[in-house]
């Protein structure tokens, strides 16, 4: 088995970008969607392992992509990270089935351990 | 605390003009004194007005009553005394024209006529003829006056002139009080002659001493010249001075009052008797007269007094009561409004934090991620790594992100509520886990730190973490105030069946009293040049008003601070208004 495939979902371009670089560098896959539409088109295209998903975008949010991944492709692995979640997000989010739940700014290698232990 | 100071109404201890976080509607200790002294007018003023009219009117009944007594007895008894004089002279007028001059001249028909006057009338001492040059002419009686000149005497000249006489009492040479009545009888040719007759007084005085008089009355005549004719009891002797003036003349009953020079008042009635020098005197002491009255008086004023404590009572208590209320009321209403303000102000600053959290999170989160890159690259490339410098720079941008992360955090967090899981927990578990965090700290500072829990104090029922928030913002600020060494205590108390008090004290430097208004003041920090955000206090103001407890503080510049935390053992429904009062 190859590296550990990545999506990151975020309309922040410059966020995602440098967050896409940091985690290959820490030897993983990512691959980047800037908005929630287009991240449901590459998992038709390509399956990703996990994939890290902000809940505040334009257009389709965060967590319709959450319900849509969970109905059509339930064993990909999803992460939240959002700059703006509270407590209550966190629950309704974890009720969806997500694996794990971060706030921006985020630690980069809590965030690499979490992913490394969902696959 | 005394009598005095639990019955003292709350509100007398409050400035008229409400300063500070509490302002007052109204100034309640001038309420209180103008309905007190409006209601005590209105109602004191007409009953003493009727009482001083009642006072009057039967005051000056009783002393017409007194008046008219003394008048009706001044009048029967002139009538009696005339009647008794008339009746003499009458007899005297008689035994003159019914005997010839001869007749009464003979001295054995003199003596029967003295013999059946006394056994008629008694009290004839003698009789006498007198001739009209003066001379007694017969005499009959026990002195030997035959012969006797009364030509120079004035009575003479009177009966000549009046054809009738009657004396002022007098001792004479007999030295026994009598008085003289005489009589003429005209004949032809301008010649006459005198029939006078003496009397004792006994009978007279019998007349007068008979009478009975209340008020410790006395009745006796006096002459014009103030003299004392008959026995008095208390206003001299028989031919001595009266010391009461002589009234002016009057044909009728007349009733005057008289003061002594004791000051004491007497009631006067009297009469001139006609035809004689007598005035028939009737003297009663006002003081024993009114005696009645005065008991009626002190009823009347007594029941006045009375009356006027009561009503007075009544009023101050009612009034009391009823301004208690009002000002308790009222301040109520103050607390649920300033309640109700700074649940405002608080929503206003959530909405305002939380913008600028979330405004300010994505390009945090940016510059987070790039200098993590740039940390990744001097990392794994190795060309940097050994620079200390660089490496260094990093790691202080990447430092100060994580801390604007925490504040952001914090305000999102401040901004909404977050959901409630309450949970039964032991007060003293949770004191204990929320040292724990600041042990190090506090041993490395050598604060002395001193935890009272009462044994098996019960359980209460709240949100384990809000609490922990609380009571970790509070020591959190205490050990900012407190210097090494200094001592820190929490004790926690039953207040009653609803509520505990959580009180945390520190030796800390205190907090000046124009601060303790803003301490829970959104954004008011002391610590803004160590990370504050003055958000601490104001949340955990909010927490315990969600709670359904309150919060007070206590503090005392260099001496220390105290914060009281009253908790409610069960949360309360959220729909329901917080009743905690931490006064």
């Amino acid at each position: 088995m190859g590296a550990t495939t990545v999506l990151l979902v975020d309309d922040e371009k410059e966020f995602v970008d440098t967050l896409a670089e940091r985690i290959s560098i820490r030897s993983l896959c990512p691959h980047v969607a800037y908005s929630g539409e287009q991240a449901l088109e590459m998992i038709d295209a390509t399956v990703p392992d996990v994939m890290v998903l902000d809940l505040k975008m334009p257009g389709m949010g965060g967590t319709d992509v959450l319900a849509r991944v969970k109905v059509s492709h339930p064993e990909i692995s999803i992460i939240i990270l959002t700059g703006h979640g509270d407590a209550k997000d966190r629950i309704l989010v974890e009720g969806m089935g997500a694996s794990g739940y971060f706030q921006k700014p985020v630690d980069i290698d809590r965030l690499v351990a979490k992913i490394q232990a969902l696959v | 605390m005394s009598i005095v100071e639990k019955l003292k109404p709350v509100f007398l201890e409050y400035p008229a003009t409400g300063e500070g976080r509490y302002k007052y509607t109204f100034n309640y200790r001038k309420i209180w004194q103008m309905v007190i002294m409006l209601t005590a007018a209105v109602t004191l003023i007409p009953l003493i007005i009727i009482t001083c009219i009642d006072y009057n009117v039967t005051q000056r009944s009783i002393e017409s009553e007194i008046s008219l007594r003394a008048r009706r007895t001044a009048s029967n008894t002139k009538r009696a005394i005339s009647f008794f004089l008339s009746e003499r002279k009458a007899a005297l007028d008689f035994i003159i024209h019914d005997n010839a001059r001869k007749a009464l001249t003979d001295m054995d028909r003199l003596s029967t006529i003295l013999k059946n006057l006394q056994a008629g009338f008694g009290g004839f001492m003698d009789i006498g003829v007198i001739n009209d040059h003066g001379i007694q002419v017969a005499y009959s009686g026990t002195h030997n006056l035959g012969g006797k000149d009364y030509s120079d005497q004035a009575w003479f000249n009177k009966v000549v002139a009046r054809g009738v006489y009657i004396s002022e009492v007098f001792l004479g040479f007999r030295n026994k009080p009598h008085l003289v009545i005489a009589v003429k009888s005209q004949l032809d040719q301008g010649a006459f002659y005198v029939l006078r007759a003496t009397i004792d007084t006994d009978q007279f005085n019998e007349i007068l001493s008979s009478l009975e008089l209340n008020g410790k009355g006395d009745v006796f005549l006096i002459n014009r010249n103030q003299v004392i004719q008959t026995p008095s009891r208390h206003h001299g002797d028989v031919l001595s001075l009266v010391d009461i003036p002589v009234p002016e003349y009057s044909d009728r009953t007349r009733v005057k009052v008289f003061q002594d020079q004791k000051m004491e008042q007497y009631v006067v009635g009297y009469a001139y008797i006609p035809d004689t020098d007598f005035i028939l005197m009737i003297v009663k002491q006002k003081a024993a007269l009114m005696k009645s009255w005065y008991a009626t008086r002190s009823n009347l004023i007594g029941f006045l007094l009375i009356s006027i404590t009561v009503i007075l009572g009544v009023i101050v208590f009612v009034t009391t009561y009823l301004v208690n209320q009002m000002f308790f009321s009222d301040r109520k209403r103050a607390k649920a409004m300033h309640r109700i303000e700074y649940d405002n102000k608080l929503a206003t600053v959530g909405r305002l934090a939380a913008g600028v959290a979330h405004e300010i999170n994505n390009p945090l989160a940016i510059i987070n991620e790039k200098a993590g890159l740039i940390k990744d690259i001097f990392v794994f490339r190795e060309k940097y790594s050994a620079d200390d410098k660089l490496m260094g720079l990093v790691d202080s941008v990447i430092s100060s992100v994580a801390r604007c992360g925490t504040i952001t955090k914090r305000l999102l967090n401040f901004a909404r509520h977050m959901d409630e899981s309450f949970q039964v927990v032991e007060i003293g578990t949770v004191i204990r886990e929320v040292l724990g965090f600041l042990g190090k700290e506090a041993e490395y500072r050598s604060i002395e730190i001193s935890v009272e829990v009462p044994n098996s104090f019960p359980k209460i029922e709240c949100d384990r973490g809000k609490l922990q928030q609380v009571l970790l913002n509070i020591v959190n600020n205490a050990f900012f105030a407190i210097e090494s060494e200094g001592k820190l205590s929490i004790q926690v108390k039953q207040r009653d069946e609803k509520y505990l008090t959580v009180t945390i004290s520190d030796s800390g430097c205190g907090i000046p009293e124009k601060e303790l208004e803003l301490i829970f003041e959104p954004f008011f920090t002391k610590k803004s040049d160590q990370g504050g955000t003055g958000l601490g206090l104001s949340i955990t103001y909010q927490l315990v008003e969600e709670a359904g407890g309150c919060i007070k503080v206590k503090s005392e510049v260099g001496v220390g601070t105290s914060f009281i935390v009253n908790l409610p053992f069960k949360p309360k429904p959220r729909k329901e208004a917080n009743t905690c009062e931490s006064f």
